[in-house]
């Protein structure tokens, strides 16, 4: 009784805290890029509650009254950007290992059960840094072993992981690299052998649950809970992405894919130019990073800073990442790299917005400016893809981020040298 | 304190040896009343003030050029719009505008287009850490609490793929360095960055020693390393005393060269021309602490840092550097990877310049290396986002005149300005733009990377054959 009081007494005091009803927002005389359609010069995006309301030219929006009005001429208006390879509320600090919740520490190459979900921290300090670059919506994803698990889908906005859900499970994560195969016997014919049999025994047991259940099958390669991981993505719950650079490795992931009907992204894709035309016949996406044309290893000699651009003439599905977590706020430069290096310019805005959203299968909510589709929208002082352009406004299911992070704490902290230690200034 | 040129060096050696200064030390009969006679005398000065591995850097051919109707940054002060550039004996010859184009010179329509200087990285791994990163191309750090006897050219591939890929991301120049796994890893290397068949012939000519040194994380922890910071500082100040011995004996006998010399050292060799204020002193420091504490190692043992490295705090420290004029090497946004990092914020590099210290933006990074203008363009908006007027010229200089001070090559290269060499980049549009690239590289006079010409774009051994077409 004691304790409901106090609950009670905590949700009393909490409740005049808690945001009002958002008030519907307008966005008013930018260059709209819807991504979905043709840019509008002098547009208007409305938003009501944590939707977009309407999306059109100035004199086709009839803004309600009591709308608050955000004069956005001479600037452009986009959806938040999404990063559909980032490990971000996962890792803290890269090389602290009890801030990394990103990857099992076990020796099993198939670990498709493990789900990064809960170890998403809303409170991670990388949040508002990578929102406030534009970017509001991320894939935080597994990795290591052959099969690294299951990501997430989340926008960069709420108390708990449950309000920053877009999509849970939302695709399970593989590779075919050398890094790879060194959990399977350090060959890539080993690596191939492990995944067939995986999902053979996945399909098996698919078929079995029954006589599973009773003891009444073969030993079988996996525990129940990756089995059933592996059965529901082959059921076509969710897309199989699979890290590969190589041109005869994405073939591998390419066979391997068609050979047990799964719906195939390739992610990194270094060589994937090689393979343009058969990714584009086969319609399968391919997330690349622009920024990247050195040979770092063995598999990725053909890594060139023209693959987004030779992918997407071909008429490969792409999306441009950073690969990256406390970086990822460089995603509209990765996007404007690619630009640089031949990308049609709506294709590479596209990239880091619609197409990874398609790819991961939150496009009837995220990835562009429509009626309907979650209210994340960036202002932009200019070109989104310049460096010297500022990111003016952020909303994420239509509440404006604040310009606050930790390292906006520290810049106001150290901005101005007082006759107090830095200490006492809180930097707010 | 600037380095002392070498042939200050020479003529220190010959009054230390009670000669008298004459430009022939063969000519020089009264030198001591040494057992040893000059010509082996000279030899031990050779071991002592060692001239080993001397630049071969021979520049390609050269036409002289004209470069018309650019708007030029010369990272010296103004911009020149509608600017013309000529280039002769590999040198800056004139800026102007309406230059005429004297006989025999090529003529480059600049239209449309940018120059600046040739991009300087204070900070790359470039042939140490070579592409493909396999364990055979990993020469970056030595085992040793203190290892100030390594060379970096010594571990420099000059067939890294690298390397032509930063050329053809207009950066001419660059302080290679080696890792930051121990206290003092030894000797950086000052190369152009034009491929070549040896470490030599990419020594940029003439440039001053260097010395790398790292605090903080890195060098604590390994087996044999000490585990805190405590023990890193008490190694740095340990290993400073030993070199102060060695210096001083060394002193005594050239001073009195009779009796054996003493043995020689080649680590303390390395710290005794330090101790002389002959090397530019590069430390790898990530925390405002840590750096204050290298400052005060360095002021006990007179010794002058250049610049701080990575420097991720350097903007809660700006006015102690701007005070002693040490330059910080940045990266525009890199936090968060480690510990040390965890407070990195995008106006460091605007805050430091602000305050008066030199800031440069570095790369340590072999695609990074590629855009150094991108990444000085990011560090510019987020200064004035922090509401800091800063001009462009001023960014420029983050990658160009700054690095060149950092490097001891300011009088050579690092801006456009009559008499320096004629590192040279000519720019599809504004350097400051995503989309922009290098449309032509000049390197002392010579064409060396031109986008629209495959005879123009260098490529290494190892690439040969590979997936890439020629």
């Amino acid at each position: 009784m004691r304790l409901r009081l106090a609950l009670l007494t905590v949700l009393l005091v909490l409740l005049p805290t808690l945001p009002a009803a958002a008030q519907p927002t307008a966005f008013v005389g930018g260059t709209v890029h819807p991504v979905s359609g043709p840019e509008i010069a002098d547009g208007v995006v409305l938003l009501r509650g944590d939707t977009i309301a309407a999306v059109g030219p100035r004199d086709e929006v009839s803004i309600p009254s009591g709308t608050r009005r955000i004069d956005a001429s001479g600037q452009v208006v986009t959806p938040g950007l999404m990063d559909a390879a980032t490990a971000t509320g996962l890792v803290e600090v890269s090389a602290v290992g009890s801030t990394r919740d990103n990857a099992l520490d076990t020796d099993d190459a198939i670990r498709a059960a493990f789900r990064v979900t809960d170890g998403i921290n809303p409170n991670s300090v990388v949040i508002p840094v990578t929102r406030l670059g534009g970017v509001t919506t991320v894939a935080s994803t597994p990795s290591g072993g052959a099969v690294a698990g299951q990501g997430a889908v989340i926008d960069l906005h709420g108390e708990t992981v449950d309000e920053m859900l877009v999509r849970d499970r939302a695709a399970l994560y593989a590779a075919f690299t050398p890094g790879a195969a060194d959990a399977t016997g350090e060959a890539r014919g080993g690596l191939a052998m492990r995944l067939r049999e995986a999902f053979e025994d996945a399909r098996f047991y698919a078929e079995n649950r029954d006589d599973y259940r009773r003891g009444a099958t073969r030993d079988l390669s996996m525990s129940r809970l990756d089995l059933e991981a592996l059965a529901s993505t082959l059921d076509g719950e969710r897309p199989l992405v699979v890290r590969a650079a190589r041109a005869s490795d994405i073939d591998a992931a390419l066979r391997i894919a068609e050979e047990f009907d799964l719906d195939l992204r390739i992610e990194g894709g270094e060589e994937a130019w090689m393979r343009a035309d058969r990714l584009a016949a086969a319609d399968v996406p391919v997330i690349v990073k622009a920024l990247h044309n050195l040979p770092t290893e063995f598999d990725r000699l053909g890594s060139r800073f023209d693959n987004a651009a030779r992918l997407d003439s071909a008429g490969v599905p792409v999306a441009i990442s950073t690969f990256d977590t406390h970086n990822a706020r460089t995603l509209r430069l990765e996007a404007g790299n690619a630009v640089r290096y031949g990308m049609d310019r709506d294709a590479a805005l596209r990239a880091v917005t619609l197409a990874p959203a398609k790819m991961l299968g939150v496009a009837d909510t995220h990835g562009s400016l429509e009626v309907g589709k979650t209210a994340n929208v960036v202002v932009w002082s200019g070109d989104p893809f310049e460096p010297l352009t500022r990111v003016e406004h952020v909303f994420i299911g239509g509440d404006e981020m604040p310009d606050d992070s930790r390292q906006k704490r520290l810049l106001r902290r150290y901005d101005d040298q007082g006759d107090w230690p830095p200490a006492y200034d809180d930097g707010s | 304190m600037h380095p002392l040129p070498r042939v200050a060096v020479f003529f220190a050696v010959l009054l230390l040896l009670g000669g008298c200064a004459t430009t022939d030390p063969a000519a020089d009969s009264s030198a001591s009343q040494s057992d040893y006679s000059n010509a082996e005398l000279e030899n031990i000065r050779e071991g002592t003030y060692n001239d080993a591995f001397e630049s071969s850097y021979d520049p390609p051919p050269a036409t002289p050029t004209l470069i018309r109707d650019a708007t030029i940054m010369t990272a010296a002060g103004e911009t020149i719009e509608n600017g013309d550039l000529l280039m002769r004996d590999r040198e800056i010859d004139t800026l102007g505008t309406d230059l005429s184009a004297p006989e025999g010179v090529q003529v480059v329509d600049g239209s449309g287009m940018y120059v600046t200087p040739g991009l300087i990285d204070s900070h790359s791994h470039l042939g140490v850490s070579a592409t493909p990163q396999v364990g055979p191309h990993y020469d970056n750090n030595e085992v040793g609490m203190a290892t100030p006897e390594l060379w970096m050219e010594h571990g420099v591939w000059p067939q890294g793929p690298g390397f032509a890929r930063a050329l053809a991301g207009g950066t001419t120049t660059a302080l290679l360095l080696p890792g930051s796994g121990d206290l003092i890893e030894g000797r950086g290397f000052t190369a152009k960055l034009l491929p070549a068949r040896t470490p030599q012939d990419m020594k940029f000519p003439d440039a001053p020693g260097t010395l790398k040194m790292a605090c903080g994380e890195n060098p604590k922890g390994g087996p044999g390393f000490p585990t805190t910071r405590m023990g890193t500082a008490a190694g740095l100040r340990s290993t400073f005393l030993d070199a102060q011995d060695y210096h001083e004996q060394w002193q005594n006998w050239l001073n009195d060269p009779s009796g054996p010399p003493p043995d020689r050292d080649l680590g303390m060799e390395t710290l005794a021309q330090m101790l002389r204020g002959e090397m530019l002193v590069q430390v790898h420091c990530y925390r405002a602490d840590d750096m204050a504490t290298v400052m005060e190692i360095a002021q006990e043992f007179d010794v002058d840092i250049r610049s701080f490295h990575h420097a991720v705090e350097a903007y809660k420290i700006r006015d102690l550097l701007a005070e002693r004029d040490i330059s910080a090497s940045m990266w525009s946004n890199w936090w968060g990877f480690k510990m040390e990092a965890f407070d990195g914020i995008p106006q460091n590099v605007a805050l430091v310049h602000a305050a008066g210290a030199r800031a440069i933006v570095h790369s340590d990074d072999d695609l990074e290396i590629q855009r150094l203008h991108h990444e000085a363009a990011k560090a510019l908006r987020a200064g004035r986002e922090a509401g800091l007027d800063i001009s462009r010229n001023e960014a420029l200089r983050w990658i160009t005149a700054h690095p060149a001070w950092a490097l001891g090559i300011q009088d050579r290269v690092g801006t456009l300005e009559p008499g320096k060499n004629a590192d040279v980049v000519l720019w599809t549009g504004d350097p400051f733009s995503v989309y922009t690239k290098a449309q032509r590289v000049w390197m002392d006079g010579a064409l060396v990377y031109d986008r629209t010409d495959p005879d123009r774009q260098p490529r290494s051994d190892f690439e040969l054959g590979g997936p890439i077409p020629n």
